[in-house]
Formats: C-alpha cells, sequence, structure tokens
C-alpha cells in the first residue's frame, strides 16, 4: 500500500462524514428543530440586543404582572414580570446564555479531553488504557445528579463550579466512544500501512484515525449536551447551580413554584424554554443518529 | 382427487421497496405430483425460496402476490385468510429452512419448540392439557429418535445451541415432519452442511418420504443433490421458470443455456483436463425489467429474436423450456 | 453461568468499590471549612474539649490513616454524626431510606408497565400513527425537565383538579404500623386498605414524574429490540410451524425482545437514584434525595458523605446483577 492509498483511505472517511450531513439535512424534521437550536444559540449570543429589558432590574410597581394576554398585562412585558417586577421574557433570553454557555463549554471540554483520552487508550493501550478503563469505571459507579451535587457541596455553587463538576463526569462518554472506535480501526490495514511508511504514531492518531471518529463524537456530544443542559437547570432548581440575580431557567422555575396557585407563568415559561431547547438537541441528535446510520445508505 | 399435490399457475409476487417495484416471482408455474419429489434449483435472486414462501402465505409487507393461483390438494391458497392458512401450515404442509440455527428459538428447548408443533396440529393427542403434552412429548422423542439423534431422551431438553449443524438440521426436520404433512418443502436443507451430513440428511428425508408417502420439494443450488434425489426438476432464473423435465433427462440433455452453463460449470473428477466455464455476467436488476429474455446478456447463442417475451413452450415428453433456440445437440458431459 | 466467571466479574467489582471509597474520602479532605467548627456551629467548648474531638475524629492523623479509620468505620456503619439530627448519620439515613426505595420501586414499575406494552405494540404497527405517537412521546419524556413536569402535574391533578394530594407521602390517618417499611406492602399486608389507597395517591405523581424519562429509553429499546426479534427466521419458522399469531408474538418474540429492555432497566435504575433528589424536592417526599439537598445547604458534610457512597455502592452493585442477569436470560451466552 502507498502512502496515496492511505491518504485516499481518509479521504473516503471525510467524504463519507459529508454524505452524513446531506443525509442529515435531507429530513425535514431534523432541520427544522436544528434551526431551533440555533436560533437558541443566537438568542444567546445575542442577548443584550433581542431583550427588551435589563434582566436584573427590580421593578415593585410591576410585581407579578401577568403576560399581555390576560388582564393587567402590557405588550411592554409581554411574558409579565416576576415577584421582583423583572421582566420574564428578558430573564429568559438572558438565561439561554447560562444554559448554552454551559452547555457547550461543558460539552467542548469533555469532549476534547475525552476524545485526546480515548485515542491515546485505544491506541496506545496497555497501562495507559488499564489505568483509565478503571478510573472510568470508578467514576462511572457515581449516579450523574449525585456525582455533581457532591462536587458542589465541597467547592460551592457558581457557574465554574457546575461547569467543572459536570466535565469531571462528561468526558467518559466520549472517552469510551473514541476507545472503541480506535480499539477496533487500529488494527486495519491501512493503519498498518501508514506504520509501514513510518508515520509517527502522534500522525497515525491524528490523520487516519480522527476522521473515523468524528460521526460517532458528534452524536454523542449533541446527546450530552442535552443531558447537561437538563442537568443544569435541575441544579440551579435546586440552588445549586448560578446564583441570584443571575437568571438561569432553573432558578426561575424554582422562584415562580411558590406562585403557581396563581401567578403560573412565573414557573411555567422558563420551563417552556428548557422543554423546546432539550428537545430539539434530542431530535437533532436522534436525526444525526439516523443519517449516520448505515443501513439508511441502502 | 387429482394426483397433482401442488399446482402453482402464472404466480406473481411483488415487493414495493423504497426503489422501486420488484417483481421477485414473475409468472411461474410449476406442478408437483403426488410423493414425488421435485427439486427447484437456481442461484440467489432466482425466486425460488420466496416461490415457495408464498405457497406457505409468510409472505410479509412490503411483499404480496399480484397474481396467480396455487393449489394445493385441490384447495386454492391465494386469498386464503390467516386461520385457514394457520391450519395448513405445519399440519399439511410443512417447511425448513436453511439455517437451523437461526430457524430456532434459542430461548426455548429442543422439546419445548417440538411438543409445540403437536399440540398445534396432532389430532391424535387426547385427554386434558397435561396429558395431551405428556404423549406430545412421547412422540416428540420418538421423532428424535426417527431424525437419528442419539440419547433422545436425555438431549431434547437441551438448546439449539448445544446441537451441531446436522443434529439442528435433523431436528428442524422433526418438527417439521411431526405432523406428517403431505407436502415438505425443503429450502437448502444442505447448504450449511458438509458433505457427509449433507447426504446424511438427504437420505433420511428420502426415507421419511418412502415410510409416509410425502411429497417434497427440494430447493437448491446445487445440482448434485438435484440429480441424486429428485425425480422432477425446476429450473429457475431471475423470477421465472426456464427449464422443467425428469431430472435425468434434464441433466443430460439441458436444453436452455443456463441449464447448460449451470452443468458445464460444475468441475469433473473424469476428464481432469476439460476447462470449467463459467457462466459470465451477473444476475438482472428485477426492477423495471425490460420485456426480452432475461438471460439475454448472457447467453452465447442469443440473437435478435431474442429481444421479446419469451413464454415457455413444449420441447419434448414432460419437458418445457424458454428459449427459442431449437434443441442444441451435443452433450454436455463429455 | 459458571461459577469461576462469577467470581472474576465479582473480582472486578471490588477495586471499583474500593475505588469509590477513596474518591468519597478525598472528597471529604478537600472540604473546605474545619469540620469540627461547622459541627460545634455556634457553641462555645473549652480547647480541650475541641482537641479531644479532633482527636475522636481522627483529624490529627496524616491522610492514609485517617482513609483507613475512615474505611473501618465505614464497614461498621458508623458514618460519624450528624450534628443537624443530633443523631448518628447511619440512623437519619435509614430512617428516610425506605421513602425513597419505595418511590423508587413504584417509578420503575411504571415504567415497565408503560414502556413494554408500547414498545411491543409500536413495533408490531410499524409506521402507524401509534408508532409515531410512542416515538414523539419517548422524545417528550427525554426533554422534559423534571422538576417542571412535577410542578405542572401538581399544578394540575392537585390543584385544579383536586384529586390527588399536593405533596408529601401519607396522610396523618394512614399510621401502619411497620413490616417492610414499604408504605404500599405494609397497608396492604395489615389489611388497610384507606391506607393503602392513600398511600398510592400520594405516590401516583413523583412515580410518574420519576418514572417518565426512564420508560421513554426502555420504551425505544423494547421497540428497537422487537423489531430486530420480528425480522429473525425463528419467528418465520414458528409461523411456519402454523402457531396463532398470539403464540408467535407472546412466546417466540417477546421472551427474546425483553432481553434487552431488562438489562437497560437495571441500568437505567442509576437515572432513578439521581433524579430522586429533584423529584423527592418537588413532592415534598420524605426520602434520601430531599435529605441530600438539604444537607448541602446545612453543610452536613458527614451526611453527604455517607449518602454519597450508599448512592454509588448501589448504583456499581446493581449494574452488577444487570451483567449477570444478561448472562442468565440470554441462553447463548451462557459462560
Amino acid at each position: 500500500m502507498t502512502m496515496a492509498a492511505t491518504n485516499k483511505h481518509s479521504l473516503a472517511a471525510e467524504s463519507i462524514f459529508r454524505r452524513n450531513v446531506r443525509n442529515f439535512l435531507s429530513s425535514k424534521l431534523s432541520v427544522f428543530f436544528l434551526s431551533i437550536m440555533i436560533g437558541f444559540m443566537l438568542m444567546a449570543v445575542f442577548a443584550p440586543w433581542i431583550a427588551p429589558h435589563d434582566p436584573n432590574k427590580p421593578d415593585l410597581f410591576r410585581r407579578l404582572m401577568p403576560p399581555v394576554w390576560l388582564e393587567g398585562g402590557d405588550w411592554y412585558f409581554p411574558l409579565g414580570c416576576d415577584a421582583l417586577g423583572r421582566d420574564i421574557l428578558s430573564r429568559i433570553i438572558y438565561g439561554s446564555r447560562i444554559s448554552i454557555f454551559i452547555g457547550v463549554v461543558v460539552i467542548l471540554i469533555a469532549t476534547t479531553i475525552g476524545v485526546l483520552a480515548g485515542l491515546a487508550a485505544g491506541y496506545l493501550r496497555g497501562w495507559l488504557d488499564a489505568s483509565f478503563s478503571r478510573l472510568v469505571d470508578i467514576l462511572l459507579g457515581f449516579p450523574y445528579l449525585i456525582f455533581a451535587i457532591a462536587l458542589i457541596a465541597m467547592t460551592g455553587p457558581g457557574l465554574h463550579n457546575i461547569i467543572l463538576a459536570m466535565v469531571y463526569r462528561e468526558w467518559v462518554m466520549p472517552f469510551r466512544v473514541v476507545r472503541g472506535e480506535t480499539l477496533a480501526t487500529s488494527g486495519s490495514e491501512y493503519i498498518e500501512a501508514a506504520k509501514a511508511i513510518g508515520a509517527s504514531r502522534k500522525n497515525i492518531m491524528l490523520r487516519e484515525i480522527l476522521p473515523n471518529i468524528l460521526s460517532p463524537v458528534l452524536v454523542v456530544s449533541t446527546v450530552r449536551m442535552a443531558h447537561v443542559i437538563i442537568l443544569e437547570a435541575s441544579l440551579s432548581f435546586l440552588g445549586l447551580g448560578v446564583q441570584p440575580p443571575t437568571a438561569s431557567w432553573g432558578s426561575m422555575v424554582a422562584d415562580g413554584r411558590s406562585f403557581m396557585l396563581g401567578e403560573w407563568w412565573l414557573a411555567t415559561f422558563p420551563g417552556i424554554a428548557i422543554l423546546l431547547l432539550v428537545l430539539s438537541i434530542n431530535v437533532v441528535s436522534q436525526g444525526l443518529r439516523d443519517a449516520f446510520d448505515p443501513r439508511f445508505h441502502d | 382427487m387429482s394426483d397433482k399435490v401442488l399446482e402453482i399457475r402464472n404466480l406473481k409476487t411483488c415487493f414495493d421497496t423504497r426503489d422501486g417495484m420488484v417483481t421477485a416471482v414473475d409468472g411461474v408455474s410449476l406442478s408437483l405430483e403426488r410423493t414425488k419429489c421435485l427439486g427447484v434449483v437456481g442461484e440467489s435472486g432466482s425466486g425460488k425460496s420466496v416461490t415457495f414462501s408464498s405457497v406457505m402465505g409468510l409472505i410479509r409487507k412490503p411483499g404480496f402476490i399480484a397474481e396467480g393461483s396455487i393449489i394445493f390438494d385441490g384447495c386454492e391458497l391465494v386469498g386464503l385468510d390467516d386461520t385457514d392458512y394457520r391450519a395448513l401450515r405445519g399440519k399439511e404442509i410443512a417447511m425448513t429452512m436453511q439455517d437451523a440455527l437461526t430457524a430456532l428459538n434459542p430461548a426455548y428447548t429442543v422439546s419445548n419448540q417440538l411438543i409445540e408443533a403437536l399440540m398445534a396440529h396432532d389430532d391424535t393427542l387426547t385427554g386434558n392439557k397435561r396429558s395431551r403434552s405428556r404423549q406430545a412429548r412421547q412422540k416428540a422423542i420418538k421423532m428424535m429418535r426417527l431424525v437419528g439423534i442419539p440419547s433422545a431422551e436425555t438431549r431434547i431438553d437441551d438448546y439449539p445451541h448445544q446441537f451441531s449443524g446436522g443434529m439442528r438440521q435433523r431436528i428442524m426436520i422433526a418438527i417439521a415432519l411431526a405432523c406428517k404433512p403431505k407436502l415438505l418443502i425443503a429450502d437448502e436443507p444442505t447448504t450449511a452442511l458438509d458433505v457427509t451430513i449433507q447426504a446424511q440428511v438427504l437420505e433420511l428425508i428420502g426415507d421419511i418420504r418412502a415410510k409416509l408417502g410425502m411429497s417434497v420439494v427440494l430447493i437448491t443450488h446445487d445440482l448434485g443433490v438435484v440429480a441424486e434425489y429428485c425425480d422432477e426438476v425446476v429450473v429457475m432464473y431471475a423470477g421465472q421458470v426456464v427449464e422443467t423435465g425428469p431430472t435425468w433427462d434434464v441433466i443430460e440433455n439441458p436444453q436452455h443455456p443456463y441449464t447448460q452453463g449451470l452443468l458445464s460449470s460444475i468441475p469433473r473428477l473424469t476428464n481432469l483436463s476439460r476447462r470449467i466455464e463459467p457462466i459470465c455476467g451477473l444476475v438482472p436488476n428485477l426492477i423495471d425489467l425490460p420485456p426480452q429474455c432475461r438471460f439475454l446478456d448472457r447467453c452465447p447463442h442469443s440473437e435478435a429474436a431474442c429481444k421479446s417475451i419469451i413464454a415457455m413452450r413444449n420441447s419434448g415428453p414432460g419437458r418445457q423450456v424458454r428459449c427459442i433456440q431449437p434443441v442444441v445437440e451435443g452433450n454436455v458431459n463429455d | 453461568m459458571s461459577f469461576g466467571s462469577f467470581i472474576e466479574r465479582l473480582a472486578h467489582l471490588l477495586p471499583v468499590l474500593f475505588g469509590i471509597s477513596v474518591i468519597v474520602f478525598v472528597m471529604t479532605l478537600l472540604t473546605p471549612g474545619d469540620p469540627v467548627q461547622i459541627m460545634l456551629g455556634d457553641q462555645h467548648v473549652t480547647d480541650e474539649l475541641e482537641q479531644a474531638l479532633r482527636r475522636d475524629m481522627g483529624l490529627d492523623l496524616p491522610p492514609q490513616e485517617r482513609f483507613l479509620k475512615f474505611l473501618g468505620n465505614a464497614i461498621q456503619g458508623n458514618f460519624g454524626l450528624s450534628f443537624y439530627h443530633r443523631q448518628p448519620v447511619v440512623d437519619v439515613i435509614a430512617s428516610r431510606l425506605p421513602a425513597t426505595i419505595e418511590l423508587s420501586l413504584v417509578a420503575l414499575l411504571f415504567a415497565l408497565a408503560v414502556a413494554i406494552p408500547l414498545g411491543v405494540f409500536a413495533a408490531v404497527k410499524k409506521n402507524s400513527i401509534l408508532d409515531r405517537i410512542a416515538t414523539v412521546t419517548s422524545l417528550f419524556g427525554v426533554s422534559l425537565p423534571g422538576f417542571w413536569f412535577g410542578i405542572l402535574l401538581i399544578l394540575f391533578f392537585a390543584v385544579n383538579l383536586r384529586w390527588l394530594p399536593v405533596s408529601g407521602r401519607a396522610g396523618f390517618t394512614s399510621e401502619v404500623e411497620p413490616i417492610t417499611h414499604l408504605l404500599l406492602l405494609d397497608s396492604l399486608l395489615r389489611g388497610r386498605l384507606d391506607a393503602f389507597w392513600d398511600a398510592l395517591r400520594h405516590i401516583i405523581l413523583p412515580a410518574i414524574t420519576l418514572g417518565l424519562p426512564v420508560a421513554s429509553i426502555l420504551m425505544r429499546v423494547t421497540r428497537a429490540s422487537m423489531l430486530d426479534v420480528l425480522d429473525r427466521d425463528y419467528i418465520t419458522f414458528a409461523q411456519a410451524k402454523g402457531l396463532t399469531k398470539t403464540q408467535v408474538l407472546f412466546k417466540h418474540a417477546l421472551k427474546n425482545a425483553l432481553i434487552p429492555t431488562v438489562t437497560v432497566a437495571a441500568l437505567q435504575t442509576g437515572a432513578l437514584l439521581g433524579g430522586n433528589m429533584v423529584v423527592e424536592t418537588v413532592f415534598g417526599w420524605p426520602g434520601l434525595g430531599r435529605l441530600v439537598v438539604e444537607s448541602i445547604f446545612v453543610r452536613n458534610y458527614p451526611l453527604i458523605q455517607a449518602a454519597v457512597m450508599l448512592y454509588a455502592f448501589t448504583y456499581v452493585t446493581l449494574n452488577f446483577i444487570a451483567d449477570i442477569l444478561y448472562t442468565i436470560l440470554n441462553p447463548k451466552v451462557r459462560l
């Protein structure tokens, strides 16, 4: 086998990826929810320009103002105001920053760590693989929320601590996927060929194996991002997440809980936001899974 | 009562797939006389298995029987409702499959699966459920012995994966024959087995056939098997029957170029210097077939007239062939 | 399965349990604040007493020895005192544990009862309206934030319709002498149908909230597994034998199709254990989860530590059982 052949193989892996992307885009449902996802992300990025009001500015005159379609509502505050008179719509828009930011950052860091560790473990094997695997077994022994809560109990609540607490466990999924793929492909012939040409281990890992793992890693990442966002919302709901006055959808629901009998909108709209975002991510990840499934191509 | 246990007339079975309508069986006609053995030969995709799945009424969506008639023992099967079909399956018509490992449920013991078949159809069992079950078990052990499984009483409670390939095939035959059907359809009974076991299994089928007066259809791609055990043979290609006739006659005087090709591609122990001639080309795609001879692209004798729909014609006593060529002289066995 | 491979798996389990203990211990070390100070709170004690306490808790020992002391204590069931409750930690946990176990069990039962029939039906009627509804519902099921869904359920069923109670585990009149400490069982065993009904009314909403995501996953698994099984040769052969549709489906298909469902269910118990905290908080359920959350706010570290150990050990053991269960159920994988 020649260098050209090995290049062609990694090129083939690349174009399979491109074809999978095209398959994904052919599903109207997936594209629709992908745009909702992107919509949320844009909302997060451009929050200061989109939000009509300052999310943290209280105004006791507008306490518990109902949404615009109910009596006492106002177009100026379309979704009503919370117990401190803060505009709910603005708080939801700003809240997307927290959810998206945490979701993306945790997944980015965790995936990077997981991919690197997985490549190393799967390719270099030996004691490295054994120790990583053992560590993973132990980390996976803790139910997810328990682990995060325990860590936060130690370090205290707050944005950075939540991110760390989640990264500690999130790297495991991409690690497993990448390790599995690497183990499977590192025995194959084109790797042998690359070795025969004298390609360095690092080179092999990056140029030959990496393209093959793109698809499964992408799928895993989207699935996990949905989990992370719900987890962050749950932690914030319990009071262990971002602290007031920062608006997080989870803490908004917690705040609004005592008003459910009368002013139901405080807790309902943030919940709908969470549901929509997470649902979109789940539909997209399902679409990715279907698009990348080899059976689709027949 | 006619002497024909099975008669298929112009059967057309299609599959509505994502890529288009596949006509797996296109106008197939054949018949089988009582107590005879019919060999159905063809390669993968010839439609031989689908034909007999249609006979059993086991064609599932997206497949369906578009046209034709299947007459079993004087009774029309096409359009038969499910309850009536179930009364026939396993009792009057039985079927075995190619791979016995996947055909037997791995989660249940062999005794369970044998007794199940007996309890469903055997009318000679009497009494309440428990006593019928006990009788069925005795019968099951007898069937196991009949098909040659050693230590039947103990082994009957084993799981399918605990038996060897040849024994599993025999167990499948035991299940199929448990209720003494009139017709046995054996789909590739020897393909997954090695040669010595093949011979044993086929002899077994032959024995039981003689004892019960059963009619057998042997679906296979192995001409050797057909030559030894079948009275008549039907050759199928691309969803159509291309040649029929008594086995010895077809093998000694093949009339269709495909059959000729099949026979000349078999290596012979005698005449080792003769070259094996394979049939070049591939089976055509069964979607949107053009109205011409389907063997056209691979046939060494093709001509312009072959570009039209070719029908079956009588070509000798008990012989039919789907080809416009006059019978080609010469023996393939030189 | 063979004894040897069982021991092998057990041997793999023990280091993991050990590792968990190490991590939990390390967490203790890294906890901010002085444990003795936290314990004492506002109380003023003499220096000697403080030193004595330190010695007693082993705070003056080097880490390795502290770990061994910790481990030794843990094995004996001594996790220290919960100053907040003025009781040993173990006792506090033990008193709240049955509520959590009961809730988790009922949630699991709910999940199975919903997921299996739906999954089977969706597979048999593939691509029908019901199938699509089932798939959509399961997507919603994993996307709904549990705390929000629980609140909505309370709003709808308890407040608006007044069919069900708002929170808690049982009313005052439903005192039943405990046998198993599981209210539902105990009330039945003692013949107290009123108490049973009361306990049932209280547990329905939290169980549904807790079980919904699990049900969604199990439904997907069952459907996929059933679709796979229905395509198999032994199903065709069973039909060729002339068996009825019921026999083919429920006898031949189901037994094979449920293997993945059962194993995934055992693995999902981790999700149940984790989700406890949120659901118990929303519904005011007097279980271990809510206890842990409360403990965080009062910095009751000994209790948190013990609870985390308990959760982790339970989870790992359940995974172990799931593994064994899989090999038992799958006759081909008999090792």
